[in-house]
């Protein structure tokens, strides 16, 4: 790593007197730290992290917009690819640093796949060791050029990045207690329906349905030859289907698997399905993108 | 758990049987004692007829009797009816084994038949009802231990929601912040969180306190909350002087407080306010946890709200404090509001 280049933090937490804190902690035990941007909310933190592109990122779990950990989940996903956009370089994805004040199963789960945490009220020790932890990974990788190395190690970095995700994202949607009740798998989709008669519902068959697509609070049902829309959020939806039957390809997309006709990958590494039955194309996030390895 | 009870347990089956064959010993040595036949010929006949009653009564009433309050009358003719047929087997069964002419001995001796078909019944109404009362003892055991272990969890439940650990060391986390930087407002913020402590541990503890004492405790609470949220949280408490001695259940309010921030204000990038009130109409008072959230409110109010522990454990002490005259209620008064409102009589 070029020595005369600063590291750059972003830090979002959304109770002011607690980013203030961390930022003094971290003046002290990292002074040549430079922190470019601090936000109060998940939403924030994605857009000004993909803005500054930081070296390292500090996110409180709990905020409003978007948890930490969706907003890293996001920020991965949108993060650009190596020579995307005709860029000379590309950053590597920052390092993640996720603060909590208490929370016993996230704590395991970071444990479980190391990644660096910092419990709050954070001590200066603590925060020592997360920063030394943290700077020896920076020594070990600057920024990629684009040759086929450089690019595995962008692909290596990225990769255990979204492995930590996906196992904390998973971790979180199956709550401990409640796995065993579930209930059996939804069978037919309700569909508020308006038409110059009347208000209705129309019935949708799951078996029918091609693919999910989630807009705002709604959710986009598609089948062969129409478009539904409904009132019940995606994430609502997701415990009532099969996942063997049902895959998600991206945070807001669900496809029911053997209507995947092909998976074409361009050159920066980006997945696109194409579906049997409808023209869309849809694409797939890159912390999904493991589910279309060719076996 | 009580129907796991209920399922045919083989020690327990065993262990009555044994007490049968005890019983049973103890007729054929009073009949040694009284009659003119040996012990091993008494021994023979009793524990024949014994156990096939027992067996029979323990059978049908195992399999007749599911529900003990409604279905026990079920025994007047359950212990007859098996007690006859149990004595015509066993003497059958005995009579066989022992090589006698049984049908024979019945004609000769009738009344020796039907005065040991009395002891038979008396025997098996005596051992019926000591069988049904032990177990009767050891399920209602079984329930108060299963009851007090629920009160205890609830308890355990309500301390842990009152002192929710995120909650703490959050407000800790602010706390050191502040030493730092500004002690005085450090010190004043402590305080706060003293006074919170306090009343949430001793609210643990079915008592009263007086209005003023409740929305103190949410004042403390609220401007905990307002150091931590900082400007995304807007608060006001308005009690009338007239009300502030009225005695409230401890800390009533709180859960719906908490509601409030957690499910309206918290989410949302830009906050909202929350304006808890008391007033009196009529003969009832009436007090309001009202919340707004701030920005575009193009969502519908999250009813999530009437849900969860805290809820259910405030309807709980109201219906406990004020029976059927008290009520609670969640409306959504405008876009982006939420109002959930108690009533209860003045003078209970």
């Amino acid at each position: 790593m070029n020595p005369n280049r600063t590291v750059t933090a972003l830090i979002a937490e959304d109770e002011p007197l607690l980013a203030a804190a961390l930022k003094a902690a971290l003046a002290r035990t990292w002074p040549e730290l430079r922190i470019v941007a601090t936000v109060g909310d998940g939403v924030s933190a994605v857009a000004q992290a993909l803005r500054l592109q930081p070296d390292v990122l500090f996110f409180d779990i709990q905020m409003p917009g978007l948890s930490g950990l969706d907003a890293a989940a996001e920020l991965a996903d949108a993060w650009p690819y190596p020579g995307a956009d005709g860029e000379a370089s590309a950053k590597p994805f920052p390092a993640l640093v996720l603060v909590t004040a208490y929370d016993h199963y996230a704590v395991q789960a970071f444990e479980a796949q190391a990644v660096d945490y910092l419990l709050k009220p954070v001590q200066d020790a603590r925060l020592q060791k997360t920063v030394s932890k943290v700077q020896l990974r920076q020594q070990n990788r600057g920024p990629y050029a684009i040759n086929s190395e450089a690019h595995t190690a962008y692909t290596a970095d990225m990769e255990h990045t979204l492995k930590q995700l996906r196992a904390l994202l998973a971790e979180k949607s199956t709550p401990p207690i409640a796995g065993a009740l579930r209930a059996a798998p939804l069978q037919m989709i309700q569909a508020a329906q308006t038409d110059p008669v009347g208000n209705g519902i129309r019935m949708v068959p799951m078996a029918d349905v091609v693919y999910l697509e989630a807009a705002d609070k709604y959710v986009r049902v598609f089948t062969a030859d129409a478009e539904y829309l409904i009132r019940t959020p995606l994430k609502d939806l997701l415990p009532q289907l099969d996942a063997n039957t049902f895959w998600q390809v991206h945070r807001g997309t669900l496809v029911r698997a053997s209507a995947i006709d092909t998976v074409v990958r361009d050159e920066n590494g980006r997945l696109t399905l194409s579906l049997r039955g409808r023209e869309d194309k849809l694409g797939v996030s890159r912390l999904h993108a493991h589910l279309f390895k060719a076996m | 758990m009580l129907e796991l009870m209920r399922a045919p347990n083989p020690k327990a089956i065993l262990q009555r049987g044994l007490q049968a064959a005890s019983g049973n010993t103890l007729i054929a040595l009073f009949l040694t004692l009284i009659g003119t036949r040996g012990f091993g010929n008494n021994m023979v006949y009793s524990q024949c007829i014994g156990l096939s009653i027992w067996v029979l009564i323990d059978f049908t009433r195992l399999t007749l009797i599911t529900n003990w309050a409604t279905q026990r009358t079920r025994l007047l003719w359950i212990v007859p009816i098996c007690v006859v047929l149990g004595y015509v087997m066993g003497l059958l069964l005995a009579g066989r084994l022992m090589g006698d002419d049984t049908v024979a001995f019945v004609w000769a001796e009738p009344r020796k038949t039907l005065g040991m078909l009395t002891m038979s019944l008396v025997a098996g109404a005596v051992l019926t009802y000591y069988f049904l009362s032990r177990e009767q003892l050891r399920e209602a055991r079984t329930r108060a231990e299963a009851l007090q272990r629920q009160a205890a969890e609830s308890q355990l439940r309500l301390l842990q929601s009152q002192l929710e650990p995120h909650m703490l060391f959050n407000t800790l986390a602010n706390l050191q912040a502040l030493i730092g930087s500004d002690p005085a407002r450090a010190s004043h913020m402590l305080d706060q969180l003293i006074a919170y402590l306090r009343a949430t541990l001793q609210a643990s503890r079915a008592t009263t306190h007086p209005l003023q004492a409740e929305f103190d405790r949410l004042g403390d609470y609220l401007a905990l909350m307002a150091v931590r949220m900082g400007p995304r949280l807007n608060y006001t408490l308005d009690l009338p002087a007239a009300l502030a001695a009225v005695p409230v259940p401890t800390l009533l309010l709180q859960p719906l407080v908490e509601n409030s921030i957690k499910h309206a204000l918290e989410p949302r990038i830009e906050g909202g306010s929350i304006r808890v009130s008391a007033r009196q109409e009529g003969t009832a008072i009436v007090l309001e946890v009202l919340d707004t959230v701030a920005g575009p409110a193009g969502d519908a109010p999250d009813m999530e709200n009437a849900k969860g522990f805290g809820l259910a454990h405030v309807r709980e002490r109201l219906l406990a404090a004020y029976g059927t005259r008290s009520a609670i209620t969640f409306v959504a008064p405008g876009l982006g509001k939420t109002c959930a409102s108690i009533t209860f009589p003045l003078n209970p």
